[in-house]
């Protein structure tokens, strides 16, 4: 691998710029002439607008434009979108509502943008914006989504009778799945809340619209994780600019968790507003407004049915889930609780029989979408919630009854689409099992029962979809976009190399690990290798970063360019040599002619290249190749975690002792960043479980949790240090054998530790966020 | 609108000041030191820890007239001579920050509890002392790593140079 190749643990070349206050992020970028954006946002979660009086805003110091929605209609700006179509089961097309980027006629979210106002300074946008008078209507409003579809109830968009979006179903029929539970000598049922979540990146969102009425040409700086994907829809679906008259930008970007894929109103309205007032536009979010309009995630309410034999074997699971998703269809709202979600409903687990049916719903709450892991945490919770609860109903160990059930056979086709590759679950058990020192458990419990504690342990083996996704296979199931990824290797003329992505880093260290595929390939220094993205006048076109896709798909892409430019230079260095280009080598920055001692300096080979003095014949100059990849299937990421927890009775407060993951991500370029995903996601996934949550208030729709006073985010004293581990067996479908690590953390972290915390107080009856009031009730109420 | 002068990373700085503006917003704005951050508004996440004489301090929640005549120490100004601290150092040895922008409060965070703790810093400490400063990334693992590796090298240090 050598000190710098795939598998060296590299420390990351992007490292410096943050940690001397050079990162350079879309808040910290400067244009002449610009200036702030303030939106006035809805007080009320659903209301008509009768009118909105801005004179006494437009007198305000430093004002330059105060607009409205119905000026950003008369301007052709179109609505926001959802991307993916799903059918239900009657065969009809999703119930999508308008959605428009500052509403003019009704407003639908405590947050949703009803004006913006132009200022000199923020702080003048801001006084200005609270002299914008809005009359409005105020309505009834719905923020649960069960409730949101019963009778009665507020209705949000007339496209979408009962506020139901889709009907969906996936897997064995309804009724072979009911014979299959009917037949079943144990029938396991729960009703299975997930929380609802703020992503909460550390860098709010933010936006710089900057419009040359000269060339008509618009250059977008914003918080994105897909520049090129953002471009694409600002162009094709809301109508801003043409693409070649729109430049998107995500610079530095701290943080996204999938909250920053989306297209949101405020990066439109920018570059729409730097137009109308003739000056370069920016927004920043406030913390309040991050928790107020990024789309949240999560918010399922399901009911399940999992049904075994009399070995215990697992026969048929029966799924009824209910998705909220907030005032309108976020872009890829549609995809998370489908194809998400539904399709991983088999785990780690051999079963027969699946349905899952999953209605999708608004209710007047912020719009939800996908977040780190997406629909691959509602099914793994759901899951390892209900076996483990199947374990204890059964009397047999919880390891033991998923051991009985694991698959064992690859390549294994699910009732759910899914087709795992590849795995090695019994691995990854065995290997938490030994780490988290299982055996030694009951010891521990009964010593901290001395000292009035109460200590419980609990497992999770999860299973992910990663590497999306084979574009032929996501169109067939609804997908607007293709998901492929592209790449672009630029040998320089004196041997340095750029290389150039569609994936885009917000904290994974892809100048690191791309750099690394380039330092393996030809034994050159990774300082000689930059990484060049987030910008869609570098890199003509590519589909960003989220569910675990940069190293499967992304680093697939570099790996065909290399591939090009590798075959490209071993001509160029076998003419060089006068030698045969099959005996060509390229490694320790030199190309050598096998068997001799014969070499030439990467640098000549580059040069020469560019030089064109001597080339074979008919060889065009200069050493620059692209490629496209396009996955031919998922990656499946899977392992098995293990949490100890110890609770206070007199409290409710629950501690971690040890929290243990063992994962299988196939192949690994850099064991220290992904070690680093894998305590990110963790920590997130323990937030959901023990911390996290956002709350309405039932009647007004208020957002009770806009603020880090309200929302608790996990804190280093909430944590423990974890015990990481891999057993990993390599992806057979993508050429470095990568599954992808990103979201593993957050998908497989939440139902160990509940099922550690309803181990040590004996009630299984506990929903996240486990609370120390929640969890002191629950102890009290099974005594 | 006041004046006020103070010196920032060594340097006097003089600035016309609304009574409003907060010290992250002088730094940010008038002396384009951007790597103090904002990431909440209510003095919860510590992404824009500066030292004010010495002492860390949100500059989120602390007036630019409050800090006129005192010395501020911003991220900018904590590697010396291209050399980084050592606490930034650690910081990327150990792989103490994902997406950055929680690292600069992080980082002066850090390095005011070294100087206050001295090479009495546990793993239990670091943490409780990490109350104020939020990180969405890592899981906070790493980063205290990185501050105990830290303070061990900048203890044997002091205890080198007495």
């Amino acid at each position: 691998m050598g000190v710098e190749g795939i598998g060296a643990r590299v420390a990351r070349k992007e490292d410096k710029r943050f940690l001397t206050g050079k990162g350079r992020y879309t808040d910290d970028m400067v244009v002449p002439g610009m200036k702030y954006a303030a939106f006035v946002r809805s007080p009320h979660a659903h209301a008509k607008i009768k009118s909105i009086d801005v004179s006494a805003a437009e007198r305000m110091p430093g004002v330059i434009a105060v607009l409205n929605g119905k000026q950003m209609l008369d301007d052709g700006i179109g609505n926001l979108i959802c991307g993916w179509m799903i059918h239900s089961k009657d065969g009809s097309p999703m119930k999508m509502g308008a959605w428009r980027p500052i509403a003019h006629e009704t407003v639908r979210y405590v947050g949703d943008a009803v004006a913006v106002v132009v200022a000199d300074s923020v702080g003048e946008a801001r006084d200005a914006a609270e002299q914008v008078v809005v009359d409005y209507e105020e309505l009834p409003a719905v923020t649960d989504a069960a409730t949101a579809l019963t009778a009665g109830q507020p209705q949000l968009h007339p496209e979408a009778a009962g506020n139901l979006i889709y009907d969906w179903a996936i897997g064995t029929s309804e009724a072979e799945t009911d014979a299959a539970i009917a037949a079943a000598a144990h029938v396991t049922e729960m009703t299975i809340l997930n929380n609802r979540l703020a992503p909460n990146p550390m860098e709010p969102r933010a936006a710089l619209g900057v419009y040359d009425s000269a060339e008509d040409h618009y250059t977008c700086y914003t918080t994105s994780q897909n520049p090129h994907v953002a471009r694409l829809v600002m162009s094709a679906f809301y109508n801003v600019a043409p693409e070649n008259k729109l430049r998107v930008i995500a610079p530095d970007v701290g943080g996204g968790f999938g909250s920053k894929i989306f297209i949101y109103p405020e990066e439109i309205v920018c570059l729409w507003a730097s137009r109308r007032a003739g000056v370069p536009v920016k927004w920043t979010s406030d913390r309040t407004e991050a928790f107020l309009t990024d789309a949240h995630g999560r918010d399922h309410r399901s009911t399940v049915k999992m049904a075994f034999d009399k070995d215990n074997r697992i026969t048929a699971l029966k799924v009824d889930t209910i998705a909220n998703f907030g005032a309108y269809m976020s872009l890829f709202s549609s995809s998370v609780p489908t194809y998400l979600y539904a399709t991983l409903l088999s785990g780690q687990y051999a079963i027969p029989a699946i349905h899952a049916n999953v209605r999708a719903v608004y209710t007047n709450t912020t719009p939800v979408d996908a977040y780190r892991g997406a629909g691959r945490p509602e099914a793994t919770y759901l899951l390892e919630r209900t076996i483990e609860t199947a374990a204890r109903e059964l009397g047999v160990s919880p390891a033991e009854l998923r051991r009985k059930n694991f698959i064992r056979s690859f390549p294994y086709q699910t009732p759910v689409i899914m087709n795992y590759d590849a795995g090695n679950y019994e691995a990854s058990l065995e290997a938490s099992m030994k780490q988290a020192d299982w055996a030694g458990f009951a010891a521990r419990k009964a010593e901290a029962e001395k000292r009035g504690k109460k200590r419980g342990i609990g497992m999770s083996c999860y299973i992910e979809a990663c590497g999306i996704a084979p574009s032929a296979a996501v169109g067939s199931l609804g997908a607007g976009v293709g998901l492929w990824e592209s790449a672009e290797v630029r040998v320089n003329a004196v041997g340095t190399i750029e290389v150039l992505t569609g994936s885009h880093s917000h904290g994974q260290g892809h100048e690191t690990t791309f750099a690394q595929l380039v330092a393996d390939r030809f034994g050159v220094p990774i300082d000689s290798v930059s990484v060049v993205h987030g910008d869609t006048d570098k890199v003509q076109m590519g589909m960003g970063t989220y569910g675990s896709r940069s190293g499967a798909v992304g680093m697939s892409a570099i790996v065909k360019a290399l591939d090009k430019v590798e075959a490209k230079a071993k001509k160029i260095a076998a003419h060089l040599m006068e030698a045969d280009e099959s005996d060509i080598v390229i490694e320790n920055g030199e190309a050598k002619v096998a068997g001799t001692d014969k070499t030439v300096p990467w640098f000549q080979v580059a040069l020469a290249a560019y030089t064109a003095h001597n080339l074979p014949g008919g060889m065009e100059p200069g050493l620059k190749e692209g490629a496209f990849y396009d996955p031919t299937n998922f990656t499946f990421p899977a392992g098995c975690y293990i949490c100890e927890v110890e609770i206070d009775p007199e409290t409710g407060k629950t501690d971690i002792i040890q929290f243990v993951a063992a994962d299988d991500f196939g192949n690994i370029i850099n064991p220290m960043i992904v070690e680093g995903q894998v305590h990110g996601g963790i920590a997130q996934g323990i937030g959901q479980a023990l911390l996290e949550g956002v709350h309405y208030d039932a009647q007004s729709g208020q957002l009770l949790t806009a603020s880090y006073m309200d929302y608790a985010m996990p804190r280093a004293d909430d944590l423990p240090s974890f015990q990481v581990s891999h057993q990993n067996t390599p992806c057979p479908g993508n050429p470095l054998g990568i599954k992808g690590c990103g979201e593993a953390g957050a998908i497989g972290s939440p139902p160990a530790l509940i099922n550690a915390i309803t181990d040590a107080i004996g009630n299984n009856d506990l929903s996240m966020p486990a609370t120390p009031q929640k969890v002191w009730a629950a102890i009290h109420a099974a005594h | 609108m006041t004046k006020v002068t103070m010196t920032v990373n060594g340097r006097q700085v003089s600035g016309e000041v609304e009574d409003r503006t907060l010290l992250v917003q002088f730094i940010r704005d008038k002396l384009g030191l951007t790597g103090t951050h904002v990431g909440c508004d209510t003095s919860q996440c510590g992404t824009c820890v500066v030292h004010m004489d010495g002492r860390s301090i949100k500059s989120c929640s602390t007036l630019a007239v409050q800090a006129a005549g005192s010395e501020i120490l911003t991220i900018e100004g904590l590697a010396r001579d291209g050399e980084l601290h050592p606490v930034q150092a650690a910081f990327k040895a150990h792989h103490g920050l994902q997406c950055g922008f929680c690292t600069p409060g992080m980082v002066m965070t850090a390095v005011d509890m070294i100087n206050r703790y001295g090479g009495a810093l546990d793993e239990k400490t670091v943490r409780e002392n990490l109350e104020g400063n939020i990180c969405r990334c890592t899981g906070y693992h790493n980063i205290v790593k990185a501050i105990l590796a830290a303070a061990a090298e900048m203890g044997a240090g002091r205890q080198a140079a007495e």
